[in-house]
């Protein structure tokens, strides 16, 4: 087992490697450099100062070099979008995204694992297909306009919650910590609740079709035959089996979680890494995008890496005694 | 051989689920509507109609789904927009279907550490929110112009579509009528090309159709941070740059352009799940079909 | 015999597919007695699996028993019963094991636990009871090391211990009637051996009866007392095992028991019986071993035959039956010994 995360590590490390080299070639293609960003009272020589400073005068090995080096100390370079080094901008924002996608993650799944049984054990009836339905049109929207629409719904036309920032800026700092805490939570919703929503119907979807497919294995017969009803059998038996696939899912799910995010953080002025990342983009602050591009990678590798390992101890057949 | 192909297809418009002919009715509608554009509107998309007087009003007869922020009429923009839109999806779509194809059968024929290198590479690159990705390369770029777009759609959609190709082609590899034809000494290339590639044809179709519902929310979501289409060209998704700024105001702005795109999303992914149905029970030729029970087993 | 234990009247299951309707049972009548082992013989397609299959009323769609079949069980009649009372009579008073332990057993869940399951169920039992009385079945049951083996997991036991542990899921209950639908067929000789002497062994220190579904006219000889051979979809003949040996009737039976290899016999070439089973959405008028009979004549394709006696407790579903004369030379005599 210990051979196993050695060996995955190992793999992460490549993929991040090529990713990395993937951005140096990409911040080196792209026309201009990190320096040449519209900023009139920044003059030539100061951005001079800076090229030798980060060492894009130097030979281009030699910077694909101090490049890698740089990363591996964490160090990612400056922002100037954030006017501060881009590590200090992303640990600010970073938790934010997290706890976004984590309370999305943990909603959609227990949500979408929820709805798929349902859809399975009422197959065939009205009931299923609307389930269906609602599944496949939230699965169908924009994330950006779900969002939007969702401000409109919930924050003007039903002013029950806020619209945007991770808390009330104006009067947060002054709220005693009880109600902090709630004002915070407040903010959250919606956006999760967006997140959520566009999360959901993919794992339902998805655990529909496992469930379908364990379904008319032979052992889920022999579960009928020993006097177990549907119900039981389909909980317990069909379940447990159905289930081990989706924590795949988990991984799997990261990319297009990180890519919600994206939109809904812009929308909602939540300001995670998404946020930062589309700020970044109008003022040209490459080293903060190509951050942003590092950073999901390697959240996305180490949501696969722990799916892969939760997939090995949920299957009883892959765990070497 | 015409029409052996129009009697398939007849039959297999029989098989479809009503909700996938729906679909596809959908999918007909925003098609002629864009392409019909001309005729359907007397404005055009980028006409400010009277910023004074006809700026966010909202949908009346003469303009049924509202004017926006600029006096725009946003029928008219939903209707060209649709040519941008379904376009550049349909072309990426093709980019990476044909792409993941010709990448998967070849990892999956030839095996070995061949294929091992190149599954290695997919798996890298499934790593990278294609998002994030995108939105970084077309930042560093832009603006960048439209056929420029839609190939960099279409080479960052198409590692899923290599992954199911390529288990296919495993599975095909040792399947008797590739063997003959090994035997008879065809060379690997032919052998991919006539025997292998149309037997990989149906999960292709089925991702192709559900990736076109996923691209053109994907170009919208661009279009609307700034770096998918540009000014002056209109899709669906550039409608959603200043119309965000204002839509409280003007929600027909944003909420009209928003059915649009969900309903042929909505579209396409029935399609997609009804193909998928539809090519499922065939199974790949040989095998027995799926609704006579069982012979016992001796 | 007495009051049957199990009594199918006129038994039809039929497929509605979209390709027409499969008549896989098509009027099958069956009695077993208390303690008794019959055995159900036929080639793949006849029906055999689809009658254990409906007796559980474990048909899936679209498979369904039609109406005027009776499946009387225990003085009830099965088909009748509500989903809750029929829930209770399966794994409890009828159990059934499967061909293909492997498969038919969940993989996720230890062998221990799938035992346990059906005393939770039926019995009422706790965990630490279930899980007592597991083990004890496990025991029973032949394997060693019962408390340690419960803890594994399918895929760690060999093919013939699986089998064991379908056999104690089957038995826990202690079930008046076991269905056993192939259960050697997947296992390798030697185990086979054993299982079917498992089977006899606690047949005989329960009492229950045993209906043994198979192709296999070997395992018959060793473990049936009364034997009931189907062929599309029904009985064509049924008699006590040492008679169907040796005075064998129907056509079909005689050409499945012909085309047995066996040691010690002369080399000549394996005898076949010619043609195919035909498919069961489309039996052929008449007589359905017709095609494939040697003594076939116009009666055969003009009138389906009824089951008639041709000796003690014997009976045949074919019109040699009434015109033995008729039978052709090349229909081969039975040959086999039992002993």
């Amino acid at each position: 087992m210990g051979r196993r995360v050695a060996a995955r590590l190992g793999q992460a490390v490549v993929v991040v490697w090529i990713v990395a080299t993937l951005a140096f070639v990409l911040i080196h293609a792209a026309p201009g450099d990190p320096f040449s960003f519209d900023a009139p009272t920044v003059s030539e020589a100061v951005r001079a100062h800076w090229r030798a400073e980060f060492g894009y005068d130097r030979p281009l090995a030699t910077q694909y070099l101090l490049w890698l080096g740089n990363l591996a100390h964490g160090n990612l370079g400056y922002s100037h979008s954030m006017h501060e080094p881009v590590r200090d901008a992303l640990a600010a924002a970073l938790p934010r995204t997290l706890v976004l996608m984590a309370v999305a993650l943990v909603g959609a799944f227990v949500l979408g694992i929820l709805l798929a049984l349902f859809q399975v054990e009422h197959r065939g009836t009205r009931r299923a297909r609307w389930a269906g339905n609602v599944a496949l049109f939230f699965y169908s929207v924009p994330d950006f306009w779900l969002a939007l629409v969702m401000v409109l719904a919930f924050a003007y036309w039903l002013p029950i919650l806020p619209a945007g920032y991770p808390v009330s800026m104006a009067t947060h700092d002054y709220m005693a910590p009880l109600a902090a805490f709630v004002d915070s939570l407040r903010h959250l919703v919606l956006p999760a609740l967006t997140l959520v929503l566009l999360t959901t119907a993919g794992i339902a979807r998805f655990q529909r079709n496992e469930l379908l497919d364990v379904l008319p294995l032979d052992f889920v017969r022999t579960a009928r035959a020993k006097g177990l009803s549907e119900r039981q059998v389909v909980r317990r038996h069909v379940l447990r089996n159905a289930l081990i696939p989706t924590i795949t899912l988990f991984g799997l799910s990261m990319p297009t979680l990180l890519g919600g995010s994206v939109f809904v953080e812009k929308v909602f002025a939540w300001q995670g890494m998404g946020w930062v990342v589309v700020n970044a983009i109008g003022l040209r602050d490459y080293p903060m995008v190509l951050a942003g591009v590092l950073v999901g990678t390697v959240m996305v590798i180490l949501g696969n890496l722990a799916a892969d390992l939760a997939y090995g101890l949920a299957d009883p057949r892959l765990r070497v005694d | 051989m015409l029409t052996e192909r129009a009697r398939a297809a007849g039959r297999a418009w029989a098989r479809l689920a009503p909700g996938a002919r729906l679909a596809l009715g959908v999918i007909a509608v925003f098609v002629l509507g864009a392409v019909l554009a001309p005729w359907l509107t007397r404005y055009q998309p980028w006409q400010q109609l009277d910023v004074v007087r006809l700026k966010s009003l909202p949908p009346s007869w003469a303009h049924p789904f509202g004017t926006d922020r600029f006096s725009r009429d946003v029928f008219t923009r939903i209707l060209y927009g649709a040519q941008l839109s379904l376009s550049i999806a349909t072309l990426a779509v093709l980019v990476s279907s044909t792409v993941g194809l010709l990448y998967g059968a070849m990892a999956g024929y030839t095996g070995g550490w061949i294929d091992a290198v190149m599954m290695r590479f997919i798996d890298a690159m499934l790593s990278v929110p294609r998002v994030l990705m995108l939105i970084a390369v077309l930042a560093l770029w832009s603006p960048v112009p439209v056929p420029a777009l839609v190939l960099l759609i279409g080479l960052t959609g198409w590692f899923d579509v290599a992954r199911i190709v390529r288990g296919q082609a495993m599975a095909l590899r040792d399947r008797e009528f590739v063997v003959a034809a090994r035997a008879l000494g065809a060379n690997p290339a032919r052998i991919v090309w006539r025997h292998v590639l149309p037997n990989v044809l149906s999960p292709v179709i089925v991702a192709g159709a559900l990736a076109v519902g996923n691209v053109i929310v994907l170009e919208a979501g661009l279009s609307f941070l700034g770096i998918g289409v540009h000014e002056p060209m209109a899709s669906w998704g550039t409608m959603f740059q200043d119309a965000a700024n204002q839509f409280v105001s003007t929600w027909w702005a944003v909420i009209f352009p928003g059915i649009a795109i969900v309903a042929t999303v909505l579209a396409f992914n029935t399609l997609g799940d009804a193909l998928r149905d539809l090519l499922d029970a065939r199974q790949l030729p040989g095998q027995p079909a799926a609704d006579l029970p069982e012979p016992a087993h001796g | 015999m007495g009051e049957p234990l199990l009594a199918i009247e006129n038994l039809r299951t039929y497929f509605h597919t979209s390709a027409g309707v499969a008549r896989a049972v098509d009027g099958l009548s069956l009695a077993i007695a208390p303690g008794e082992t019959v055995g159900l013989v036929g080639e793949s397609g006849c029906g055999k699996s689809v009658t254990a299959l409906s007796i559980l009323r474990l048909v899936a769609p679209p498979g369904r028993i039609e109406a005027g079949s009776h499946i009387r069980f225990e003085g009830q009649d099965l088909l009748a019963l509500d989903d809750r009372a029929m829930r209770a009579i399966r794994g409890n008073r009828i159990a059934m094991i499967f061909q293909e332990p492997m498969t038919a057993l969940n993989p996720v869940f230890t062998v221990g636990d799938q035992v346990a399951e059906v005393a939770r169920i039926h019995a009422g039992a706790s965990r630490a009871e279930a899980w007592k009385r597991a083990v004890a079945m496990l025991d029973r049951v032949g394997i060693p090391g019962a408390d340690e083996r419960a803890r594994d997991y399918p895929h760690q036991l060999s093919g013939g211990m699986r089998q064991r542990v379908m056999i104690a899921m089957a038995l826990v209950m202690q079930p008046a009637l076991l269905i056993a639908d192939e259960p050697t067929t997947a296992l390798d000789v030697t185990i086979q051996a054993q299982i079917l002497e498992l089977l006899a062994e606690l047949q005989q220190q329960s009492g229950m009866s045993v209906l043994l579904i198979t192709h296999d006219f070997g395992v018959v000889a060793e473990t049936a007392s009364r034997v009931v051979v189907m062929y599309g979809g029904e009985a064509v003949e049924e008699a006590p095992v040492d008679e169907l040996f040796a005075r064998a009737h129907h056509p079909y039976t005689r050409g499945l028991l012909a085309a047995m290899p066996r040691l010690g016999a002369p080399r000549d070439r394996l005898r076949t019986i010619p043609g195919a089973v035909p498919a069961p959405t489309a039996w052929p008028t008449g007589c359905r071993f017709r095609d494939r009979c040697a003594s076939a004549w116009e009666q055969c394709e003009r009138e389906h035959p009824a089951i008639a006696n041709v000796g003690a407790d014997h009976a045949s579903r074919c019109h040699l039956a009434a015109a033995p004369g008729r039978r052709a030379p090349e229909d081969a005599p039975p040959r086999v010994e039992v002993g």
